[in-house]
């Protein structure tokens, strides 16, 4: 990851990103051709340079990342019956595997337990660990360079201490991301990369339990063709459902963004009232639906709606209805529509404080002057409201509103938690309600097709990021983000 | 005539304002009810206390608001009741809750402060496309990658692990924290109003940038390193999803609490007859939470603030 991007933020400055990487390897060139016997060693054996400058502690180290790098990619370490190492590469392109069929590295044919998945977890770790010993290999060849040059004009080469002593001042930074970078490589990079990787293949859990085995193929971009075609095992379902959801994603977000948003101003903007008492009382109440874990909050509406909660009864036995209403969706055959409009409707309840607390902030911040001025040209106050308030609310809150926009396409739990993304619809996983997170939650999670759900993840991934990087690019916070420290 | 006009004109101007105040008390009150009534009706149920002709206890939702018999059976049977073939559950979930969140404050409070720093104050070559891929990784669903974590964390034995079932919890703590430090956006945005001049003069004293971290830094960022905690410490009393996939439908002793008293109600063996011991636990969990809450108010109100200038 880090050696890709190296090239990209130059591309403005000298030489462009070809230049670059002309650069970067013209330079191997020269410390190959330069560098002392150590340093031309060091392509090799890795710490031989530091060894020729008398740096033991610091070549040692170097020498055992070779050592246990190489020792991973040549004994392949079997985890679960699937192995690390070359021959996880082998692997990688699930030739051999053939229906039923199963692999065994050490023979060439398929062994019991053998798992594709793992197959391609693996390998991904594998060709991570390359890349590591390549940044490793290229540190150990600089490092003993860098003391050729240090000898050359008379200084003594860095001890390991000293370098130590750098990793707290002048690349603090490397200290500071280090963990970070492992465990997002590990736990949030390494697990997106292989969810896309199962898009292109063929591997859900409902053929694997069929044939009893865990082996399935690449199967190219048919999965996604499936969405516009039809084709496949969940072809029809896919294709009859991902436009319908998409649009109800589209408009459950716009609702529900602009809902909250002006929701929560219009409740700041009536706190904050002058003259009003009880400010402090009238927040806490509110923000008492922050703090109550949506999963009570939430649940605790889908009871006070349901078909035996206090609401339908109150209605019932006022004579507006004969027969309780299904306002959630939770049955096939209640009204979508009414789904629709009660979540929306919910989540304003969940939503709106959010938003209130955050104008209250700002609020206190329009300068008083903005005020003092419009005052004195004898503007009125709602004329002062429209010109002043609300214009200033809106202009500092902008990127909140983009990032909410998308924050509700992915919303999870005001779905989930209400509907259920019902009303079911009869053979299909998407129900009137689901948006495409929740659609991709019962897809994966609940059903097991995982390269279905991949899919969906994809597409939700380029609509977010498309949107984001649009609105993102143009705003003022990214371009002067400089400015502000 | 004009001299009358303008003490009838400030007399109905008052009159206005009283009316419109009255107006904004009005809908403020009947806002607040709405807004109360789900959270008091879950508080109600907990206390709710009902039986039936023949004896058996009403634990299912029922139609009357307000309970007609009220007690603290539904607390008493939470805490000793067996669920899932867990005896004492409840507890357990809760200490496995505390456990989590406590970890996983520490560590995540850590990496996001650190990368923060990294990013506001220090200057190097990856800082931009640092934030940049930070970003981009954002938007990928997380539930997408879920299932992944869960894969990856099963081959390495830290979940679904039929000798271990404990070590489903350090999954989940690292599952948890480790996607933590690339949300750094509103500590990012804390730090960059901290002046630079502070850093550049510590910098000609011969400070490194480790001790002005420590020093300088840290001391100043008191608001955001509580909102941080706060932050990441509820998380793993709000989320259920994670958790539930991560530690996985059949190790209940492991559960956390929200994972828990959400399949008393949806579970695989769903009792309607649990919801007022449900509302109880809802009470249990939420108090806390709500206590913090409303403790760092001031702190959570910054960060939020914070948050939506920057974007």
């Amino acid at each position: 990851m880090a050696s890709k991007s190296k090239g990209a933020p130059n591309k403005t400055k000298s030489g462009g990103f070809f230049g670059s990487i002309g650069k970067f390897f013209s330079n191997f060139v020269k410390r190959f051709v330069d560098g002392s016997i150590g340093t031309k060693l060091s392509h090799f054996i890795f710490g031989a340079g530091n060894f020729y400058h008398k740096q033991y502690a610091k070549g040692a180290l170097f020498l055992i990342m070779q050592v246990a790098i190489l020792a991973f990619m040549i004994l392949c370490p079997t985890i679960n019956g699937t192995p690390y190492g070359y021959k996880a590469l082998l692997n990688l392109p699930l030739k051999n595997v053939s229906e039923g069929g199963e692999f065994d590295p050490a023979t060439g044919d398929f062994s019991a337990g053998s798992d594709c998945k793992l197959m391609i977890l693996f390998g991904f770790v594998t060709i991570a660990v390359i890349v590591i010993y390549f940044i490793i290999w290229n540190k150990n060849i600089e490092s003993s360079y860098k003391a050729d040059m240090d000898r050359k004009v008379g200084k003594k080469p860095t001890t390991l201490r000293e370098d130590v002593e750098t990793l707290f001042d002048q690349k603090f930074h490397i200290t500071m991301l280090t963990p970070t970078c492992i465990a997002a490589l590990v736990l949030t990079v390494l697990p997106t990369v292989f969810m896309i990787a199962l898009a292109f293949t063929t591997y859900n859990s409902q053929d694997m339990n069929d044939l009893g085995t865990n082996l399935f193929h690449w199967n190219g971009v048919k999965n996604f063709a499936s969405v516009f075609t039809g084709e496949g095992t969940l072809g029809v379902e896919i294709k009859n459902r991902f436009l319908p959801v998409l649009g109800w994603t589209f408009i459950w977000a716009i609702f529900a963004t602009l809902t909250c948003y002006f929701g929560g101003i219009i409740l700041a903007l009536l706190i904050n009232k002058k003259g009003l008492k009880g400010k402090k009382i009238f927040r806490t109440i509110f923000i008492l639906t922050i703090a109550v874990p949506q999963f009570i909050s939430l649940l605790a509406v889908r009871n006070l709606l349901g078909e035996y909660g206090p609401v339908n009864t109150v209605l019932q036995s006022i004579g507006l209805i004969k027969e309780p209403i299904g306002f959630l969706g939770l049955h096939a055959q209640d009204s979508e529509l009414l789904a629709k409009v009660m979540v929306i409707l919910v989540n304003m309840w969940v939503g709106i404080p959010y938003t209130m607390l955050m104008t209250t902030g700002i609020l206190m911040n329009i300068p008083a002057d903005l005020y003092e001025a419009a005052r004195v040209d004898g503007a009125s106050t709602t004329k002062m409201f429209f010109k002043i308030t609300l214009p200033y609310v809106i202009f500092i809150t902008t990127p909140y509103l983009i990032s909410s926009f998308v924050g509700n396409m992915n919303s999870f739990n005001a779905i989930f938690l209400l509907t259920g993304g019902g009303p079911a619809y009869q053979g299909y996983a998407a129900g009137g309600t689901d948006l495409l997170v929740t659609w991709l939650y019962k897809v994966t999670i609940d059903q097991g097709w995982y390269n279905t759900g991949a899919v969906i993840g994809i597409f939700t991934f380029l609509i977010t990021a498309t949107i984001t990087l649009v609105t993102y690019r143009r705003s003022k916070a990214y371009n002067e983000e400089d400015t502000f420290q | 005539m004009s001299n009358n006009l303008r003490p009838m004109k400030i007399k109905s101007q008052s009159r206005n304002r009283r009316v419109s105040l009255g107006i904004t008390y009005t809908i403020l009150i009947v806002l607040s009810i709405i807004w109360l009534i789900p959270l008091v009706w879950i508080v109600l149920s907990a206390f709710r206390c009902e039986y039936q002709a023949d004896g058996t206890f009403i634990g299912r939702v029922t139609s009357n608001f307000f309970p007609k018999a009220y007690g603290f059976k539904n607390f008493s049977d939470l805490f000793s009741a067996t669920y899932y073939g867990v005896p004492n559950a409840f507890p357990r979930w809760m200490l496995n809750t505390l456990i989590i969140a406590a970890i996983d404050c520490v560590i995540s409070t850590f990496l996001v402060l650190s990368v923060a720093y990294c990013m506001s104050k220090l200057k190097f070559k990856l800082r931009k496309p640092f934030m940049n891929i930070a970003m981009i990784i954002g938007l990928f669903p997380s539930f997408m990658s879920m299932i992944a974590i869960y894969f990856l964390l099963k081959s390495v034995g830290l979940t679904g692990n039929p000798a271990h079932p404990e070590y489903s919890i350090i999954g989940l703590i690292l599952a948890y924290s480790a996607g933590s430090g690339l949300g750094f956006q509103i500590a990012k945005g804390f730090f960059d109003v901290i002046p630079n001049a502070l850093v550049e003069s510590a910098k000609l004293d011969g400070c490194s940038n480790f001790k002005i971290f420590r020093k300088i830094i840290l001391p100043l960022a008191k608001p955001i390193i509580i909102y941080q905690a706060l932050m990441s410490f509820t998380g793993p009393w709000m989320d259920f999803i994670f958790a539930k996939v991560i530690i996985g439908a059949d190790n209940p002793k492991y559960w956390t609490v929200s994972v828990g008293l959400y399949s008393l109600l949806f579970g695989t063996h769903p009792d309607t007859n649990l919801f007022t011991q449900f509302a109880a636990g809802c009470v249990i969990v939420a108090i806390p939470i709500v206590t913090l809450f409303m403790f760092l108010q001031k702190y959570y109100v910054e960060g939020v603030t914070a948050g939506a200038v920057k974007g």
